[in-house]
């Protein structure tokens, strides 16, 4: 129960922090539309291509795509704004309390979560009028995978950050990772349409599988092996993701 | 006793091997004592707080802090402990008021209270109207009274502090000395780190002289001055030919050592100078030489230094930027 209090604080503390900042405010929610508005059009021209004959609307596969890449890249980099607050001193003053190391990370955490979730949804509204349609409890779930998404990127990333105490590491160790994944996981446009040899390339990336799953859950197709398939995988991914970072706020070092 | 380390080390590794940044420290600091840990950068002192204060694990020994065993029982360390980190402990675009009640709900006091006692807090520390202020603009000497705050929010009997008036301006930093006495009258006991002479001299209690990663002296500044073996005396001559003789009329004085003449000044070292200096002289006199001044001076703190360790403190005086890339490489 105290950890969870203490998450709570931890929580509280970083999202009053975000909210203060009113540029932040403002790109948090203009990013996912500027990627609706302004490369969404590009896909209509191949639509038939892409949707391979299942849906008609382009959007239908973008959106489930890009609120993925949402749940990966904007949790991917907020390990910059730990190292800020440990050049500030703000870790080392939260680790000489006697509040859990886990709820330091955690509350950090749910922040991210609860914005990627906020912007999932403002970017899910958008798309409405631009056709996208899905069932109720396909969004619903799909919005599950992008807060589980979130958490594991970001509890990387704080990880990542502790470790490396700097941002000239950080940066090119981010995208290093995210590029690849990005390529990989066919969240711009799906693999199927990609020669074999890429296709069996991205296989080895587990966000592939939860892109697919994504969109077979927008579908409407919720027991398919492509849904089950993506929840297996996000859920592996938390768990590994969360496991990393509360060992990393544990030691000693960090 | 609030403080009981014994055998206290710690090891880093490095790309050039590993480093024993502290090498086996022993030390003891009773209940309401403001004790300092003196010496250069990088001789272990941040390092030893930093085990002390449970951001660091010793790679041996133990210690009991504020009643609690520092390998068994952490949390209980952290309870009754404050720490004031030497690189600050709140965010710049926080708002002074709530990273102080923040941190002491992490402490477990209740929002309201922790509100209550940040704001007297803040009128004790020379912070007034400063609660809803962004911390950025907040003053260096002010920011550093911010970090007390928050490590006295949530009533610690002991505090850290790790170089409190590093980067301080001088009226900022007596101001500072005048809180920190105030803290000790309120019952705390302080232990605090400091590369600056004056400020164990004018503050502590007790100081505890550290070197590479070892303690080479300890107890009262007054104590460790008199170890120093006495006051400095010179003596000025009118005449540089007759300095042989004042040389040999110095060094039969009853606890004269390092008698030294160069050129037209003779000078040694004995206990107690100035009850010697009345003799001194009308022997002097008596032999019908001519004094063109005297001078008598108590041994400094760096005295110390310079005698247990062979080098001198102020040598060691960097500015504070440097001093942030030692605590790198060391921390």
């Amino acid at each position: 129960m105290t950890t969870l209090r203490e998450t709570w604080i931890v929580f509280h503390r970083a999202m009053r922090l975000s909210l203060r900042n009113p540029m932040w405010s403002i790109l948090m929610l203009s990013q996912p539309l500027m990627y609706l508005f302004l490369f969404g059009p590009l896909l209509k021209p191949i639509t038939a291509q892409i949707s391979q004959g299942a849906t008609t609307n382009a959007y239908q596969v973008f959106i489930p795509g890009l609120i993925v890449q949402l749940g990966m890249f904007g949790a991917m980099f907020v390990g910059f704004g730990l190292i800020a607050e440990y050049r500030a001193g703000v870790i080392e003053a939260d680790r000489v309390t006697p509040a859990s190391r886990i709820a330091l990370m955690a509350g950090r955490v749910l922040r991210d979560v609860v914005v990627l979730v906020v912007q999932s949804i403002l970017l899910l509204l958008a798309a409405i009028p631009l056709g996208l349609r899905a069932p109720w409890s396909g969004v619903l779930l799909s919005l599950v995978i992008v807060a589980l998404l979130g958490a594991t990127f970001a509890s990387l990333s704080y990880s990542v950050a502790l470790i490396t105490k700097s941002e000239d590491a950080l940066a090119p160790l981010l995208n290093g990772i995210a590029m690849p994944l990005l390529l990989l996981s066919g969240i711009l446009l799906p693999m199927q349409i990609g020669p074999e040899w890429l296709q069996r390339l991205s296989d080895i990336s587990p966000l592939k599988h939860v892109v697919n799953g994504v969109r077979s859950l927008f579908r409407g197709d919720i027991s398919s092996s492509s849904s089950l398939w993506g929840l297996f995988w996000v859920v592996l991914l938390t768990v590994v993701g969360l496991a990393v970072g509360a060992r990393t706020f544990r030691k000693e070092s960090a | 006793m609030m403080i009981e380390a014994r055998g206290l080390v710690r090891t880093f590794k490095t790309k050039r091997g590993p480093v024993q940044a502290v090498q086996g420290v022993d030390l003891d600091v009773a209940d309401g004592e403001i004790v300092g840990f003196l010496g250069p950068n990088g001789a272990g002192k941040t390092t030893t707080l930093r085990m002390l204060a449970t951001l660091i694990q010793p790679t041996s020994g133990t210690a009991t802090v504020a009643g609690c065993d520092l390998a068994k029982d952490p949390v209980g360390v952290r309870r009754g402990i404050g720490y004031v980190p030497q690189s600050g402990s709140t965010l710049p675009e926080a708002i002074a008021g709530d990273e102080v009640v923040d941190h002491a709900r992490l402490y477990g006091v209740p929002k309201a209270k922790a509100a209550a006692d940040g704001q007297r807090l803040f009128e004790e520390m020379d912070l007034p109207g400063l609660w809803r202020r962004q911390c950025k603009t907040l003053s260096g000497g002010q920011r550093r009274r911010l970090d007390i705050v928050m490590g006295l929010i949530h009533e610690p009997k002991l505090i850290f502090l790790d170089e409190p008036t590093t980067g301080l301006d001088p009226q900022a930093r007596a101001n500072l000395w005048e809180h920190i006495r105030g803290l000790r009258d309120r019952g705390a006991t302080i232990f605090l780190t400091t590369h600056y002479l004056d400020e164990a001299d004018a503050l502590c209690d007790r100081i505890l002289v550290i070197d590479h990663g070892k303690i080479v002296a300890s107890g009262t500044p007054e104590a460790l001055k008199q170890q120093v073996s006495g006051d400095a005396v010179r003596l000025s001559l009118a005449d540089a030919t007759q300095a042989p003789t004042v040389s040999k009329i110095a060094g039969e004085l009853d606890g004269a050592v390092e008698v030294e003449t160069d050129g037209d000044v003779v000078g040694f070292r004995i206990p107690r100078g100035g009850s010697v200096l009345p003799g001194l002289l009308r022997s002097i006199d008596a032999q019908g030489i001519e004094l063109q001044g005297v001078e008598v001076h108590r041994p400094t703190l760096d005295d110390v230094f310079l005698s247990m360790t062979g080098r001198s403190l102020r040598d060691e005086d960097i500015t504070p930027a440097q001093t942030e890339e030692k605590q790198e490489v060391v921390a």
